[in-house]
């Protein structure tokens, strides 16, 4: 039943962060691939960490909750760095961050965002 | 079953690592490199948590814990870098 | 109290950060623990100048609870985006004006925003009134504004009394 369960967490998992990578591989403008890896790829290392806990608690050595730690940090460091990112992107575009106007955007087809 | 698992997650988290070393070659703006490099930081997280289930040992625990600070780090520091042009002010 | 344990919190989380790091539960490890839980705090109060005021501490509890729920809805959203034709995608910048008088309060929704459905936060202006959002896939974007605002921006104004 437990290793019901922890598989799953680990293909879910897997899933979760083969699409992130999709996500950023595929999208077509580096604001659109933050997206990708902030939430999938945490999600999925998520995933595969409660999967840990549960395979090394369900050995006989006892409680294993130290993975947590991990997932705290990543959720806690991926939307710093993602935001990170964005701010070096619009500061290389010229400007910080008045330029870009709200209404602006739109989806950018390819080639916009080369330097 | 688990073992199946472990390797279907294995076989995903790789074809990630090298969709995210496309990226980090390819380009085209330094930013969307650094992103690549910091997503390839979380999936080697993921794959050495992964090693440790396969394995049963519970020794990768620091060394993930340690890529995770190492990966932040030093993407704050590039970032702060292209920013500033200077990382400690 | 107030000389010798500055922020109870911090000294909690602490004691919980160094018992996870051993992966034990042992008598000396917890001893160990609690001493450095009290005596980090105490070196490291000068670090923090603007300290938020916790008006309701059982609050956060829920909030986490809300905000773990909304990171996988999020991921469900976000998934079936990237796996749908691009084409479709409709990104934009929203300027979403701020209401938080703390930085700390500020950092927790810039955060939650980067964590939640189709959103990631860009930028901070200067005067920390406003925040640049860009969002993955808008219809509306007073409806996503008010959304964040309700959801997110009201239960941290409560929190941090501010």
């Amino acid at each position: 039943m437990l290793d019901l369960l922890t598989s799953f967490f680990l293909v879910v998992g897997g899933l979760f962060a083969l699409i992130g990578s999709i996500g950023l591989a595929r999208l077509p403008d580096l604001f659109m691939r933050l997206h990708g890896p902030t939430k999938a790829t945490t999600l999925g290392v998520g995933g595969i960490l409660i999967a840990s806990m549960l395979h090394f608690s369900s050995l006989d050595s006892g409680l294993s909750l130290h993975e947590l730690l991990v997932a705290l940090f990543l959720l806690i460091t991926a939307p710093v760095s993602a935001h990170l990112i964005a701010r070096t992107m619009i500061h290389l575009r010229g400007g910080t961050g008045t330029v870009v106007d709200e209404r602006e955007a739109g989806p950018q087809q390819g080639g916009t965002d080369q330097r | 079953m688990l073992n199946l698992a472990v390797i279907i997650a294995f076989v995903c988290i790789a074809v990630a690592l090298l969709l995210n070393f496309w990226r980090l070659i390819r380009g085209p703006s330094l930013p969307d490199r650094i992103l690549a490099l910091d997503t390839m930081y979380i999936n080697t997280v993921a794959l050495l948590v992964l090693f440790g289930i396969y394995q049963g040992l519970t020794v990768f625990f620091e060394a993930a814990l340690i890529i995770a600070l190492m990966g932040f780090v030093s993407t704050v520091a590039l970032c702060k870098y292209l920013l500033r042009g200077d990382i400690i002010e | 109290m107030k000389r010798w344990l500055p922020q109870p919190l911090f000294s909690l989380s602490l004691w919980g950060v160094w018992l996870l790091l051993g992966n034990t539960l042992a008598p000396g490890q917890i001893l160990l623990g609690g001493l450095l839980a009290l005596a980090l705090p105490l070196f490291t109060v000068r670090f923090w100048p603007d300290r938020p005021r916790l008006r309701r501490p059982l609050r956060i509890l829920t909030y986490i609870l809300m905000l773990l729920w909304d990171i996988t809805v999020a991921n469900l959203t976000v998934a079936r985006l990237i796996l749908h034709p691009t084409r479709k995608l409709r990104p934009a910048f929203i300027r979403l004006p701020l209401d938080l008088g703390n930085d700390f309060a500020i950092v927790v929704l810039t955060n939650t925003i980067s964590l939640t459905p189709g959103t990631v936060s860009a930028d901070l202006s200067l005067d920390r009134r406003s925040l640049l959002i860009h969002a993955l896939d808008v219809d509306d974007v007073e409806q996503t504004i008010a959304r964040i605002k309700h959801r997110y921006e009201r239960p941290l104004q409560e929190i941090f009394a501010c």
